[in-house]
């Protein structure tokens, strides 16, 4: 028990954890039937559990922006790569609905329609990659091009439509369960054990937070930077298109307007309420934890009857508050405030150096 | 140095020579493309656009980033057209609150940069979410605009006979580019911003006033993003939530195809006009092809700048050795 507590990932994890224990509490009094749970055919249901479900796609789109954070970047266009991943799948599946054709034709098999999304949002993240790693172009904009260009082409794919489907096996992904769960959560858990292993079992986790840190010292040790960003943009897209495609298998369509929309945002929330730091230490756990705020703040306000767009102006209060409060200089204000002395001088450090 | 100059003005004359071939492209295919209807909707049909990119162009010049530009816009036009068709305030008044909101905006972004020093692209991005939200709370549905002030300014303007007519909105935004113009070669503010986007140490060194001339910068992008918010509510006599949508990419984009490094210290506002009109004639392109869905509008852009980012970093100088 004392190790758990001693141990540094837990003591990151602390904040994010009262935080939630806070929104939790204040549901427990103010939202009726939150915590009310239903079996209904075998599968758990109620607003609690939602918070899992729902939070599926940006949990899994936030442990990819996690790596990307660490490097030093950012990566604004895993929206549009969600939106383009379930427009690939929409497509395959249904490649005569644009022109008007009502019938599907032979069904593509399940492993084609599952990794030729994945293999175009891998390809986009390695655009992103290349831009930011090899062009050394940087992240926010090399990420913003395909931000607003990705939504272009996935609406090029869709032509416009939102292309609906019926095909089980593929639905599955979204809205089925597997043991009592619903699948997103197990691909959540598959993803999280996934990178937990490559990044603190393997010194893959070092490399990225040597290099988010301080860049000139990495290349001194001899970490190649660049593959390490390339990689972080590669699996940053490949978890979005995943996440793309649970979104389209839920909604059993590809809406390439709406899909994914906003989700950069929730993303970048979940990282920094997890306490990753921008160019340094990642936690994925805070990560998690972070999304699992983030989609609990938006079940809670949702449950009192705000509209969904609304919600921004919440999420974009937190993310404020919660980066100021991480910000060494607010903290080293408050320090000086308390204690009343003149430190100009460290001040001064500070001054244009992020 | 001399050499070092003249690479500054290439991606300049790499933008004036792809806006004449563009030009002459379309001269060459379609009939009316040559007239000067054509080429005057080019100002006023990107006046909001231009705008935004003049200020964009200093944050950029300045060494940062301002993505809550697009959100700014949605949210001042809405509440404009709340404020004047629901709560049928005065025109003027409407005016000088949407302005007084840009300036607070800005200065407060620029406060939280400088003073807490959080990464620019993050408190921009909070700005971009937290606008489009206040935006939604304003109004979910969109506002049709009638007051008489505002249609006014709609029409108005110098009429060249025969349906030309060159616009009241097209004219502020040639103002406010000429005084971004001057701002950027005849002020010491200007200058200031030139020496912060070079290099923030020496420029710290030399006593330039790093922290007012990094908040002021962004005070000047959001108000001019409020300008450019109420010149789209007269332009469009409406008020909608989801409006100009990928809005700061287009701004982006004019600036970095006038020839302004994103590093920052290096460029023009003289450029950024250039861009702008790019940016109108792909468009006046595109409707002129006539069977491009306008989705194609975002891909273009998307690869122009692309290019033109690619032609910077074959020019700059630092990218050998910056092992960033």
């Amino acid at each position: 028990m004392r190790k758990i507590i001693s141990n540094e990932e837990f003591k990151r994890v602390l904040g994010p954890l009262a935080a939630f224990l806070l929104i939790m509490m204040f549901n427990m009094f103010f939202t009726p039937g939150f915590f009310n749970m239903q079996i209904k055919n075998g599968h758990l249901f109620g607003s609690f559990v939602d918070i899992f479900n729902r939070g599926a796609p940006v949990m899994i789109v936030a442990i990819g922006m996690t790596l990307v954070y660490a490097t030093g970047g950012i990566d604004l266009s895993v929206g549009s790569i969600m939106a383009i991943s379930g427009a690939v799948a929409a497509y395959m599946i249904r490649p005569d609905y644009t022109k008007g054709v009502i019938e599907y034709g032979t069904l593509p098999p399940l492993f084609a329609v599952i990794l030729i999304p994945l293999l175009v949002a891998g390809l986009l993240g390695l655009w992103n990659g290349i831009l930011v790693a090899y062009l050394k172009i940087q992240p926010i904009i090399a990420t913003l091009i395909l931000m607003v260009a990705g939504r272009g082409i996935a609406q090029l794919i869709t032509q416009g439509q939102i292309i609906t489907f019926e095909y089980p096996e593929f639905q599955f992904l979204g809205s089925g369960f597997l043991l009592g769960l619903p699948v997103s959560v197990i691909l959540v858990i598959v993803m999280l054990v996934l990178v937990n292993f490559l990044t603190r079992k393997t010194a893959l986790g070092i490399f990225i937070e040597s290099v988010g840190s301080n860049p000139t010292a990495s290349f001194y040790l001899g970490i190649n930077s660049r593959v390490i960003k390339l990689f972080s943009y590669l699996f940053c897209g490949i978890c979005a298109g995943l996440a793309g495609l649970i979104v389209t298998a839920d909604i059993k369509g590809a809406d390439a307007n709406n899909c994914g929309l906003w989700y950069e945002l929730d993303a970048i929330a979940s990282v920094i309420i997890g306490g990753t730091v921008w160019g340094g230490r990642f936690t994925l756990f805070g990560t998690l934890l972070g999304a699992i705020i983030i989609q609990s703040i938006t079940t809670t306000i949702l449950s009192r009857g705000v509209a969904p767009e609304q919600i921004l102006v919440f999420k974009a209060i937190v993310v404020m508050a919660v980066t100021l409060v991480q910000s060494s200089n607010m903290r080293k204000m408050i320090v000086d405030s308390v204690f009343v002395a003149n430190r100009k001088t460290d001040k001064t450090v500070n001054k244009g150096l992020n | 140095m001399e050499l070092k100059t003249i690479k500054n003005y290439i991606p300049l004359f790499a933008t004036i020579f792809v806006f004449i071939l563009i030009y002459t492209m379309g001269a060459m295919l379609y009939d009316n493309f040559l007239s000067l209807r054509v080429f005057l909707n080019l100002f006023l049909d990107n006046a909001f656009v231009g705008v935004i990119a003049v200020g964009m162009t200093f944050v950029i010049l300045s060494g940062g980033i301002d993505l809550s530009v697009g959100s700014v816009v949605a949210f001042v036009c809405i509440l404009s057209a709340k404020l004047l068709e629901v709560y049928q305030i005065n025109p003027f008044l409407v005016v000088l609150v949407c302005l007084l909101f840009g300036v607070f905006l800005g200065t407060v972004m620029g406060a939280v940069i400088h003073f807490f020093a959080v990464p620019d692209f993050l408190v921009t991005l909070v700005g971009m979410f937290l606008c489009r939200g206040l935006a939604y709370m304003v109004d979910l549905q969109s506002i049709p605009i009638r007051d008489e002030l505002f249609l006014a300014v709609n029409t108005m303007g110098i009429n060249f006979g025969g349906g030309v007519n060159f616009r009241l909105i097209s004219i502020i935004f040639i103002m406010v580019w000429a005084a971004g113009v001057y701002v950027s070669h005849y002020t010491r503010f200007g200058r200031n911003i030139y020496a912060l986007g070079g290099d923030v140490v020496s420029a710290n060194l030399m006593g330039i006033p790093i922290g007012k001339t990094r908040i002021l910068v962004y005070t000047m992008s959001s108000t001019l993003a409020a300008l450019g918010g109420l010149l789209y509510a007269v332009y469009t006599l409406s008020g909608y939530a989801a409006a100009a949508q990928g809005l700061e990419l287009d701004a982006i984009a004019a600036v970095v195809i006038g020839g302004t490094l994103l590093t920052g210290g290096v460029g023009f506002v003289e450029g950024t006009m250039v861009g702008v009109l790019i940016l109108g004639l792909i468009q006046t392109f595109i409707s002129f092809q006539g069977t491009l869905s306008s989705w194609w509008t975002n891909i273009i852009i998307g690869l122009l700048i692309f290019s033109f980012i690619l032609l910077q970093r074959f020019l700059s100088l630092r990218s050998d050795t910056d092992q960033k």
